[in-house]
Parts: structure tokens; sequence; C-alpha cells
């Protein structure tokens, strides 16, 4: 676990699937079937067209590292530094970003536009949706 | 008469507590220091004030952020108010000046009192923590994106449009320092100012690193301080005490997504909205400002800032302030002149707007700009939040 004793969200209705479909594996984002523009965070209407036919669906999981900053700081007194906080641009919509964490590499090795995939980890009710390095060759 | 509503508002009055870390003093005397300050300074009395604004209001979740809301002064000060109002959604600090500046060009207040009171050092020391979220769950809905995955600061948050800007347009870490090292020149003259030993480059280089690329003296020092400004409608100048300061634009706007991480360009913010809207409102042009205020919550902010206001091209920042000369207190554009966030102490928003006024009436002390100082730029806020107004002599 990286980011010790953060704080969890709050399950919603809208927000419930992305944070509980690592259950299955799966990361969720809300979709618009009119436009088919994804929207996150999840919105009950689409913020584009408006339209109300929105709803979570399965993305690859697949995307890039937008920018990264490697935190140094013990902002909670258990916490276990440095570790790497990314910002990543899904492979479906690159204007979609998740704010998350880059695991399973050195942390020298995280740099913008590397490749990476989602892996879940579980922390009572909620999957954080972590990302780790996604090989050129696909495994 | 111009369609421009704030060009009807003046500055009228400043005042602001002492600046300490911490204060003994609580949270609420601060802001009436810092009030009864503003008022004598305007040349009016307790009683002229018929509204009252304040930035972001109380906070239960985050006291030392938000620890005096507006009913707190009018109650204190027995005010008999026409507009009054705080909260945290809006434009970024200065929300509330607008607030004020709507109401007044409404006719629905003459004199509005604005505050911004931070009690954070006090804070910091009776919980032990440098935040307010060491709890089981995300207490607000916003920072439910970042803070399950430890980024739990806005220094985080920055840090990521840091690293960006540096990737595309090749800043360097020395270009950087120049923001903090020149608020700690600038700071040296201000006896207010809760940090003013020396500080050098090699001192800037070798500290430890907070959120990469920002390292500590690229976040700005928690204090307990508050600031209040009077504003008040300009068919009231003759009656000041000071020459009034003239609202000459603001900006307000907010185009881009209201979010951390989801703006469409990770190398601009908020700040771009704000500073285009502001600079529509007016026939002065970047050329003419002969001093800018510009948010440093975090080094690469001031210089964001200074990109969305036109001072140089998107993604030049770093070499405008290579050397620190162009914005040193004799630059070409003296830039923080108090010692900002960084070194004065985090007054949060109106810190600037303070300075600004205090510049432009000849008032800096020490610290005085050598020219005269009859435009001045304050930018306020980060990320998402981004405001700015003009202002303007006579």
């Amino acid at each position: 676990m990286l980011a010790n004793d953060a704080p969890l969200p709050v399950l919603t209705p809208e927000t419930t699937p992305f944070w509980t479909g690592g259950e299955d594996g799966a990361l969720m984002i809300a979709r618009c079937s009119a436009c088919t523009r994804y929207v996150h965070p999840p919105q009950p209407i689409c913020p584009h067209c408006l339209s109300r036919e929105i709803a979570p669906v399965r993305v690859s999981g697949r995307g890039t590292v937008a920018s990264f900053t490697v935190n140094h700081q013990r902002w909670l007194p258990d916490m276990r530094v440095p570790f790497v906080i990314a910002l990543i641009e899904l492979e479906e919509q690159p204007d979609i970003r998740i704010t998350t964490n880059l695991v399973n590499q050195p942390i020298e090795a995280a740099a913008i536009g590397q490749r990476v995939r989602v892996l879940f980890e579980r922390h009572e009710d909620i999957w954080l949706p972590l990302f780790e390095p996604d090989g050129e060759t696909g495994e | 008469m111009s369609r421009f509503g704030e060009k009807s508002v003046v500055i009228s009055g400043i005042g602001q507590s002492e600046i300490a870390r911490p204060s003994r003093k609580s949270a609420l005397v601060l802001t009436i220091d810092a009030a009864l300050a503003a008022v004598d300074d305007a040349g009016l009395t307790v009683r002229d004030i018929d509204g009252v604004a304040t930035w972001p209001g109380r906070m239960a979740s985050d006291p030392g952020f938000g620890p005096v809301g507006a009913s707190d002064l009018k109650e204190a000060l027995g005010l008999e108010v026409n507009y009054f109002s705080s909260g945290v959604e809006g434009s970024a600090q200065f929300v509330s000046a607008f607030n004020a500046i709507n109401a007044i060009h409404a006719g629905l207040a003459r004199h509005v009192i604005v505050f911004r009171t931070v009690h954070e050092a006090t804070t910091r020391l009776q919980t032990g923590s440098g935040t307010a979220f060491a709890v089981p769950r995300v207490p607000d809905a916003r920072f439910q994106w970042q803070l399950p995955f430890g980024a739990m600061s806005a220094a985080n948050w920055v840090g990521l449009y840091a690293q960006r800007h540096f990737h595309d347009y090749g800043t360097t870490r020395e270009q950087m320092a120049q923001i903090p090292l020149n608020c700690r020149l600038n700071a040296a003259r201000n006896p207010k100012a809760v940090y003013r030993g020396p500080l050098g480059l090699d001192d800037y280089l070798a500290s430890r690193m907070i959120s990469t690329p920002l390292c500590l003296y690229d976040c700005d020092v928690p204090v307990d301080a508050s600031t209040a400004i009077i504003f008040s409608h300009a068919d009231h100048a003759a009656d000041l005490r000071h020459p009034p300061i003239h609202i000459e634009a603001i900006g307000s706007a907010l185009h881009g997504r209201d979010s951390w991480d989801q703006r469409a360009d990770l190398t601009t913010m908020a700040a771009f909205d704000a500073a285009a809207m502001m600079w529509s409102r007016t026939d002065l042009r970047p050329d003419d400002v002969d001093t800018a205020q510009l948010y440093d919550g975090f080094s690469i902010l001031t210089m964001l800032w200074l990109e969305a206001l036109g001072f140089c091209g998107k993604g030049e920042s770093g070499a405008f302030i290579e050397g620190g000369e162009r914005i040193a207190l004799n630059g070409a554009l003296p830039l923080n002149t108090s010692g900002g966030q960084l070194s004065e102490g985090r007054a949060h928003g109106y810190g600037y707007l303070h300075e600004a006024c205090l510049q432009m009436r000849g008032q800096g002390g020490d610290r005085q700009i050598a020219k005269q100082v009859r435009t001045a730029v304050v930018g306020t806020g980060g990320g998402p939040l981004g405001a700015c107004m003009l202002l303007r002599r006579d």
C-alpha cells in the first residue's frame, strides 16, 4: 500500500462504479451513449450534449503518463515516502485523466509519455485504480 | 458611464494585522485588528461600513484555513449591513472582493469591508499536522480524486503542473528559484515578513524536495494573519483619507474544468481564463503595468500567472525571470515586493492586494518601488482557482 492511511472516498451512486469496479478488474468510466464521449468525474448528465443517456462502461485500463511528481513529504505519520503520484490520460480519450500512483517500477523510471496499465488495490469497500508499466509488446 | 461595473468602485482603505507564526491572538482578534486599521485608513468610521464579505468563510473541516466568517465580524463590530456574504465557491480568494464590487455597483451598499483571515500556524501547532485530511474518509467530495492516492497537498497537485511545464518547455529549477529568491530579497526590506534572512541559489538547490520539482522554498509559509480591504463607491472618493485606487478591470472567468486534474492544457490554469477576461475590460495592456503581485503559494504558480497575464509568451516564464533582474524591486516589472507568501507569509491572496495598494500610495517604506506606481496587477489562486484585478491611480 502506497498512500498509507490516506483518506478513502465516500461512495455515492455516481462514484460507486469507479471506486468499486476493481472488484471485477474493471476500470469503469462514465460514457454518453448519445455523443459517445467519456465524462470524468462521472455526471448524471453529459456536459457536452446534455443527454441523460450516460452510464459507466468498462475501458481498457491502458493510458499514458501526462505528468508525475515524486512525493517526499510525510503528510501522515505512517506515510512511506517517497512515492510517485501520476496523472494518467486514458487511451480511449486523452482528456479523461486519473490521478493515481505509479507502481511496480523504480521511482526513477517514471516519465511523461510512459505507457501504463491499471491494476487495483483494495482498501475496505474501495478498489483504488493504480497504474504500472505496460510493456511495448503487450503481455 | 462604462458598461463595466467595477470602474465605479474604488479601494478606499487597507489594513492588516500582525503576521505571525504563530500569533498569540485569536483569529477573530486578528480580523478585528485588520478591520479597524482599514476603517481608520479610509478615514471612515465603523458605522459607515454597510457591507462585509469574506472568503472562504468559517470552515469546520479546516479551521486554520477558514476561521472567521462574515457574520463573525458583523457581530463583533455591531455592523448594520445591507449586504454580507461568505463562501468558498467562486473565483478564487477574490470572489469576496468581486461580491463587494458587485454589491456597490448594484447600489446595495456603499462601503464594503472584505477580509481574509488565516490561522494556519496556530492550527498546525494544535493538531501537530500539516494537513486537515488526516481522517479515514475524504471530508469533501471534490478532493476524492486526489487524496486516496496520498496526493494530500496542493504541493502534489501543483507539482504535476510544474513537472509538465519543465518537460514541455525545458524550464529549470535554477529559473524557478528566482521566484523565492526575489521574494526573500524583498522580504529583507519588510519588517512584517516572517522569513527575512538571506537565501541563495545554492541554499535553494540543496533544500529538500517536497513534491518534485517543488522543493521546500517553492512552498509558501503558513501563518496567522488577517488582511482587510474596504471597497467604496467612487462617489465617496473625495471623503477619503488617501487618494482612491480605482478598479480598472477584474477577471473572474473559469472557462476550463473546475478540477485540479482535468484541465485540457496542463500547462495552463484558471489564471489564463481570468486574465483574458480582465484584459477584455480595459484599454490598458501588460506594458502599462508598473508592478505585479502574483500568487506564489508555489513558485510555479507565479510563473504561470506571468504567462497568463501576457508579460511573456506561453512557456516562456522560465526565461523571463532568469537571473531575477527583470522582476527585482528596481527591475522592469517588480514582483511580489512584500516578499510574497513565500517569505512574508501566506496571508492568502489579500496580502498581494494590500501590498499593491501600499506601493501605489508610495507607502512601501524600504521596499518602495523607485518609479511611480500608477498601475498594478494582482492575481490570486492556482489550478482551478484564478482571479485577478487591474488597479489604477489617477
